[in-house]
């Protein structure tokens, strides 16, 4: 196999005959992507609504009973959540919550929902970015249950993909998600809801001092 | 089992076939209008398109003139995260090692994540002769593999059939692949995606080993990206004990923030949305979060011979969104398959002889496949002269020799335009026959001609004549 | 001023019309046309084709042809763009042909360049009672750029009526030598645009370049449609005096 490493590289190397060798890789001016304005929070709404996410907007105050309102829409009686995440954000609730210590896939298929924060949020195109860290769990929690109940804090919110990845580290495991599981493989019109969460709602927290 | 494209006719016959066939043509017809009007929208929303096209191109070059040292680096970030790194000369060597893997963990299932590089090998085929079954877990390679069909477009491998094919399909052939479609089953694209939902989910549930590809690949980090839409690539890349993802050399960008700018054009191109639903990105393994074993096997299989080809080298920017086929007239009508490969359209026209060569019919013809219209490189994200990759390829397939009866005829007219005195004698010799000339001719390429449309009238004065008598006329 | 026509080898063997209407028409603007003589055609067809070398002795005779004229006329959109676009890239780097086309190619204009941006011109006294619809045809549109300068010389046309053409931008089928290499799909191309065109009502299809329009012309004439093909040069030279036909 290490065969093949060598010929491969000396293929290239071969076919890169007229690239001067001393040639150092050439740095590329990227246009930045939409600027930071005022209105990144109506701007991520809007676009999550466009995905039919169902952006629904708090105060940090009503966060407790937002959830427990979503939830009980939900009709979610049995609902997963990260081992980490605030208590407080699940205080209202009437639903069982379980915290996951590494449930099996079986285990995440029987819950009827999850609730998590995020990472990092993208305005302009309605993204939602969970690392693994802080109130998000490991990937399967948001992949398996059909119901994702994202709380999103207003100060997350990033203009656009450019600032997303700046922000993010790419040693952790990432998941972009933008709107509810989706497939277009049918005459090439969008239909939401094939294997991941069907029903993804979003909870917007405006922080205090984000004018949000 | 897919069918795999071995002796297939060359294209113009197939297309010949496919452009009769009323039922592919209002399919193809209306998906492709769907979905250029959703891209169009969703470009036109970006101000500075032109230059993040041009950014994009600009990094993928860069890639590719340094290509060696990406891949050293790459690797050694792989590594460095705990993934194991494989190389793969060839199609037969990348399914060995693959084989090999799969086999190493004990298990005979794998669920795959649709990616053009394992049908390209032909993975699936090659996994099954070890007694390895691979599933097909995105929804239109579902349709492609319960069908026994061939893929016919790059992002929708299922394009060419409706919603009422895909319902006969699913109530057919699922039974025989694992949980059988319900028996009331309609033709609502939502009763659709359900079916298989449910089809898929136990597999899903309890695999251990999922095959996968990547759409990039980052030099500086050693990290995969998958874009997708279902959440069956997450399913695949999250779920499973061991990770296998086959991955080209030219998948490849420098630096984790040059990312940004493919996130940005990939799903605008490609399904016309401002990103896709969902987007994996991962290094190595992560203690506690997905699988615990991940292989990268990185494939050559005739990329460095497109690399070696300075005009054909720009083939390798792309990023397989398909927009050039969903804006392509002769796709559109020609439909995938009689493109003879598992890459179909414009894209395919020049990817395909560059990989196989082409000294088969099948692979000469391809470069031809084209009115040299130049759709395709307009919507292109990474600007891809692919009307400039056809006509050079034209002139390799002319230079390998053969085809002489198209010789002698473009040898015959080079020979008439190389003098004016030539061309005029030859235009007034067309000119005294003219009257004979009957509006249909029953052989060659003016049979070709014929068959569908007139021919113009000759006239009796060409240009040349009329300018010399009026200078004549006029005393000039 | 002094135009130099490169007349093209279609046009010249099978639409010697769209050549006379040229000249008619920049003579009545004030111009003067010449015709060099030993012009004969730019080498499209070969190299589309794939014949590089027939190409480039057509390319070096093109550029020797034209080498001394400041403005060239080349009344065929993909004409134009061959030597345009395709000249620079037919020429080994710093060869003489790829001098000499570095020096020639950005002379030589479509008719609806000549007259917009060098001549000044969108109204050209030009008297046209039809119904008529353009097709912009793929090198007009995308190599040449062309944009909405025929439309503009069109819409001041007096008597005629513009229609709109659904789906316009898209290719017609023609496409040289793949009309005969690929004549199914070409055929399937064609009868689409032309049933597209006869859908408009319009009595004239008109278009920059006289290969697209033989094709669809061809296809109108098997389908017995009362619809006729015209190139712009034609539309643009007719008068109330000496109207086309
Ligand atoms: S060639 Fe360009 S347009 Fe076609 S699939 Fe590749 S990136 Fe997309």
């Amino acid at each position: 196999m290490n065969r093949s490493r060598e010929r491969i590289l000396a293929r290239v190397r071969a076919a890169l005959a007229d690239v001067p060798r001393d040639e150092e890789p050439a740095p590329v001016a990227v246009p930045p992507g939409r600027a930071a304005t005022d209105g990144l929070v109506d701007l991520f709404a809007d676009r999550l609504e466009h995905y039919r996410a169902r952006p629904v907007r708090v105060g940090a105050a009503d966060l407790p009973e937002a959830v427990a309102a979503a939830l009980r829409r939900r009709g979610a009686g049995r609902v997963v959540v990260p081992a980490d995440l605030p208590e407080e954000w699940t205080s209202r609730c009437e639903a069982e919550l379980v915290a996951d210590d590494g449930l099996d896939p079986a285990a995440l298929d029987a819950v009827d929902g999850v609730v998590t924060g995020c990472a990092v949020a993208v305005a302009a195109t309605g993204t939602i970015v969970l690392d693994g860290g802080a109130a998000q769990g490991r990937r399967a929690l948001t992949l398996v249950p059909d119901y994702h109940l994202c709380v999103v804090d207003a100060a997350r919110i990033v203009a656009d993909v450019p600032d997303a990845v700046a922000r993010l580290s790419p040693v952790r495991p990432l998941t972009w998600i933008s709107g509810p599981s989706a497939t277009s493989d049918i005459e090439l019109n969008r239909v939401e809801g094939v294997h991941g969460p069907r029903t993804l709602e979003v909870l917007i927290v405006s922080s205090p001092g984000t004018g949000a | 089992m897919s069918r795999t494209f071995l002796g297939m006719p060359p294209f113009p016959k197939a297309a010949e076939a496919a452009v009769a066939d009323a039922q592919l043509r209002h399919n193809l017809h209306r998906a492709t209008r769907t979905i250029r009007r959703t891209r169009g929208r969703a470009v036109a929303e970006v101000d500075d398109w032109e230059a993040l096209r041009a950014a994009g191109a600009a990094i993928k070059d860069r890639t590719l003139r340094h290509l060696d040292r990406y891949l050293e680096q790459l690797e050694e970030a792989v590594t460095a995260a705990g993934g194991h790194v494989h190389w793969a000369v060839d199609a037969a060597e990348a399914n060995a090692v693959v084989t090999e893997l799969v086999r190493a963990t004990g298990h005979r299932e794998v669920v795959k994540v649709k990616s053009m590089a394992t049908q390209e090998i032909g993975l699936n085929e090659a996994l099954a002769e070890a007694g390895i079954t691979a599933y097909e877990t995105d929804l239109a390679e579902l349709i492609v593999q319960l069908a026994e069909d061939r893929p016919s477009h790059i992002l929708v491998p299922a394009i060419h059939r409706n919603r009422a094919e895909i319902r006969e399909i699913f109530l057919r052939a699922m039974a025989d692949w694992g949980r059988p479609a319900p028996a009331d089953l309609t033709d609502d694209p939502r009763a659709l995606a359900e079916a298989a939902r449910r089809h898929l989910r136990e597999r899903f549930l309890t695999a251990k080993v999922a095959v996968s590809g990547a759409n990039f690949a980052v030099a500086e980090t050693g990290t995969l990206v998958v874009l997708e839409s279902e959440g069956n690539g997450r399913m695949c890349l999250t779920l499973p004990e061991t990770l296998i993802s086959v991955v080209g050399i030219e998948k490849l960008v420098p630096t984790w923030r040059d990312l940004e700018v493919f996130l940005r054009l990939l799903p605008r191109s490609s399904t016309g949305e401002r990103m896709n639903p969902y987007t994996s990105m991962w290094t190595g393994v992560a203690p506690g979060d997905g699988p615990r074993e991940f292989h990268l096997v990185l494939l050559d299989n005739g990329r460095t011979d497109v690399l070696a080809d300075a005009v054909g080298r720009q083939t390798l920017r792309c990023i397989r969104c398909s927009a050039c086929l969903n804006v392509c007239p002769v796709y559109e009508r020609a439909g995938g398959h009689a493109y003879g490969s598992v890459y179909p359209g414009p894209i395919g026209a020049i990817l395909t002889p560059q990989l196989r060569g082409t000294a088969s019919e099948a692979d000469a013809a391809l470069p031809y496949a084209s009115s040299l219209c130049g759709a395709c490189f307009e919507v292109c994200p990474v600007a891809i002269d692919i009307p400039e990759v056809l006509v050079h390829l034209r002139e390799r397939v002319v230079e390998q020799g053969g085809r002489p009866g198209e010789r002698a005829l473009l040898a015959a007219a080079s020979w008439t335009l190389g003098d004016e005195r030539r061309l005029a004698w030859a235009q007034r010799a067309a000119g005294a026959v003219r009257s004979l000339v009957p509006r249909r001719l029953p052989l060659g390429p003016a049979a070709a001609w014929t068959d569908t449309r007139d021919l113009p009238e000759i006239p009796a004065e060409p240009f040349r004549d009329w300018w010399a008598r009026r200078e004549k006329e006029d005393g000039r | 001023m002094r135009i130099a026509l490169f007349v093209t080898c279609v046009n010249d063997t099978l639409f010697p019309r769209t050549g006379q209407a040229v000249v008619r028409l920049l003579e009545r603007l004030g111009h003067e046309v010449v015709f060099p003589a030993g012009q004969t055609c730019c080498g499209q067809m070969h190299y589309n084709t794939g014949y590089r070398r027939d190409a480039q002795r057509l390319a070096v005779r093109f550029v020797e042809t034209f080498a001394d004229h400041d403005v060239v006329l080349a009344p065929s959109g993909s004409c134009a763009a061959m030597v345009r676009d395709n000249y620079p890239r037919l020429a080994p780097a710093g060869s003489r042909l790829g001098r000499a086309a570095a020096e020639v190619a950005p002379r030589v204009l479509d008719l609806s360049e000549l007259l917009v941006d060098v001549l000044g011109v969108t109204d050209v006294g030009a008297y046209f009672p039809h119904r008529v619809a353009y097709h912009p045809t793929c090198h007009g549109m995308r190599l040449l750029g062309l944009g909405d300068r025929p439309l503009r010389l069109l819409r001041a046309v007096r008597g005629l009526e513009l229609v709109e053409l659904p789906d316009a931008e898209e290719c017609c089928g023609f496409g040289g030598t793949f009309a005969v290499k690929n004549p199914a799909v070409s055929a399937a191309m064609g009868w689409d645009k032309a049933r597209n065109a006869a859908a408009t009502g319009a009595e004239v299809l008109c278009a920059v370049d006289n290969s697209c329009l033989m094709h669809i012309g061809g296809v109108l004439r098997r389908q017995r449609s009362g619809m006729r093909v015209m190139h712009l040069a034609e539309i643009l030279a007719s008068t109330e005096k000496e109207a086309v036909r």
